[in-house]
């Protein structure tokens, strides 16, 4: 089946958590920024303003955008339908996203994906989704 | 200081409605507390200390204490969803333990098929202060997709199948067939699940726990109250709780927090699973209880597809015994949350009272687990293991 885009709902505004403001303003431009542990290096997802694994500080930092896909569901229930997913990134963490522009029956664990950003509805802000490459 | 023994349920009741659209939640409460006590042979100024969790609608002991006319020492709202029933009986136990409390009451209740609401399916945007909301939000977790990762990942690792996953709901289908009180009491095959319409894939219709109304409470109390009582004697010896999520980003979907709720309630309890006549498994969906019964210890990791075929979960039929007043896949999910009637189903088994079709011989080890919120994010599995006296 073609692909139907679904509109992508968020709550809130980049400003309700101040500290994460980095992740949208760099998805604004284009860019997926995580934070990253500083003591340990490892990347961070879901986004926040400190380290759960020292509970120590984070610098934000770009990531390529490659990954490959850990694991997903099709919402049939759903009208359109869409894939949620778990997309694990080159540089590590395993991020929730969506499988966009593809028929879903081509949707397989492991396959490689890259970033497309898609904006949220009524003028929110824009949000990593992850495409076949 | 061990918990082991410090409590015993001596009051369990379940609220028979699947459909209350005449009562509010707060009376469906305060009707399975009534139920309770009197199952137990005691009243209400007995209570001494009150349970509830994120159902209890205000602000939880707070609201309820005051509907029910209660005067209580201790409290505890811990939510956890699902699950919270078993962190509830533990917290009691460390209460009787500790001389603050003598006699505890744990209620829930709920009723979001009078609601209408759409659970499941239809992700639900929460407070954006919740630090995860705005990062989850916008790609639909709703709750039967976010377990649905987990199947896919399972059946991707371990070559489980949907018609493994089938068993579970075949199996609870055919106890659901003797409860007179069963939302779903048709016996279903594997091909009936397998062909049931796709809701979030790999999991069918089918693989789906019900939305009903309804609610249950138990009574947790000292030994020596209990040995003064006329109820047969399930004493509490092994409780754990544990939280799991996406561990900052190093999501692991292939287990689920019993691995760690498990091992120190076994402890406790000092038996292991093979000494266990009686299983209540959080049922939400079929992949649910595939992965506790792995981290449960019930069999290897990756071998619950095997474990659960050929009907190994019917009483009479299988080895492992589960879920024999129907589960939350046929009989009931009363506030979306089915911790409390997984310790009803094995406090009524340890007594001898589960329906006959259904008893089980000798039944005098039984395990309730839980898994509250989210197999996929984030949730928290409790345990509880009971002996019969």
């Amino acid at each position: 089946m073609a692909y139907v885009q679904r509109k992508i709902p968020f709550v809130g505004t980049p400003d309700t958590n101040p500290e994460t403001r980095p992740f949208f303003d760099a998805a604004a431009a284009g860019k997926l920024v995580l934070p990253q542990c500083v003591q340990t290096g490892k990347y961070i997802w879901y986004p926040r303003g400190i380290s759960p694994f020292t509970l120590g500080p984070v610098e934000w930092k770009e990531v390529s955008g490659a990954g490959t896909i850990y694991s997903y569901s099709v919402m049939e229930r759903a009208n359109p339908p869409y894939c949620i997913a778990y997309v694990e990134l080159a540089e590590g963490p395993r991020m929730m996203t969506n499988i966009v522009d593809i028929d879903f029956k081509d949707v397989k664990i492991g396959m490689a994906v890259k970033l497309k950003f898609i904006q949220t509805e009524g003028d929110g802000p824009a949000m990593p989704f992850f495409a076949p490459v | 200081m061990s918990l082991k023994g410090a409590g015993y349920i001596v009051g369990a009741w379940e609220h028979p409605t699947r459909k209350a659209t005449d009562k509010s939640v707060t009376l469906l409460h305060a009707e399975c507390a009534a139920g309770a006590l009197a199952d137990a042979g005691l009243s209400k100024d007995d209570v001494d200390a009150y349970y509830c969790a994120g159902d209890a609608p205000g602000l939880g002991p707070m609201s309820m204490i005051d509907y029910m006319g209660l005067k209580v020492r201790h409290m505890d709202s811990t939510d956890v969803g699902g699950s919270s029933y078993q962190v509830a009986v533990g917290h009691a136990l460390q209460a009787i333990a500790t001389g603050r409390a003598n006699v505890c009451l744990i209620t829930l209740a709920g009723r979001p098929r009078s609601e209408g609401q759409a659970t499941g399916t239809a992700p639900r945007a929460g407070n954006p202060a919740q630090a995860e909301m705005q990062f989850e939000y916008p790609y639909g977790p709703a709750t039967a997709n976010m377990y649905a990762l987990c199947a896919q990942r399972h059946m991707y690792e371990y070559g489980t199948t949907s018609e493994q996953l089938a068993w579970i709901k075949v199996a609870a289908s055919h106890h659901a067939q003797h409860n007179p009180h069963a939302m779903l009491r048709d016996v279903v095959t594997v091909e009936d699940v397998v062909n049931s319409p796709m809701v979030a894939s790999p999991l069918h219709r089918l693989d789906c726990c019900v939305i009903s109304d309804g609610g249950g409470a138990l009574i947790v109390t000292k030994p020596e109250i209990a040995r003064s009582l006329k109820r047969p004697l399930v004493k509490v010896i092994g409780v754990g709780e544990a939280a799991k999520n996406q561990s900052g980003g190093e999501v692991d979907l292939t287990f689920s927090a019993a691995r760690w709720s498990g091992p120190p309630a076994w402890a406790m309890a000092g038996i292991k699973p093979t000494d266990i006549k009686y299983a209540s498994i959080y049922d939400s969906f079929t992949i649910t209880v595939l992965m506790q019964l792995e981290d449960l210890g019930f069999c290897e990791k990756g071998q619950g597809g095997k474990f659960v075929m050929d009907g190994n979960l019917i009483s009479g039929v299988g080895k492992l015994p589960f879920n024999t007043d129907g589960g939350g896949l046929c009989s009931n999910h009363p506030a979306n949350r089915g911790g409390i009637t997984k310790i009803i189903e094995a406090v009524r088994q340890l007594r001898g009272e589960a329906h006959p079709a259904v008893q089980v011989a000798n039944c005098d080890l039984a395990i309730a687990h839980g898994t509250g919120g989210s197999l996929g994010t984030r949730h928290v599995g409790s345990t509880v293991i009971l002996e019969r006296e």
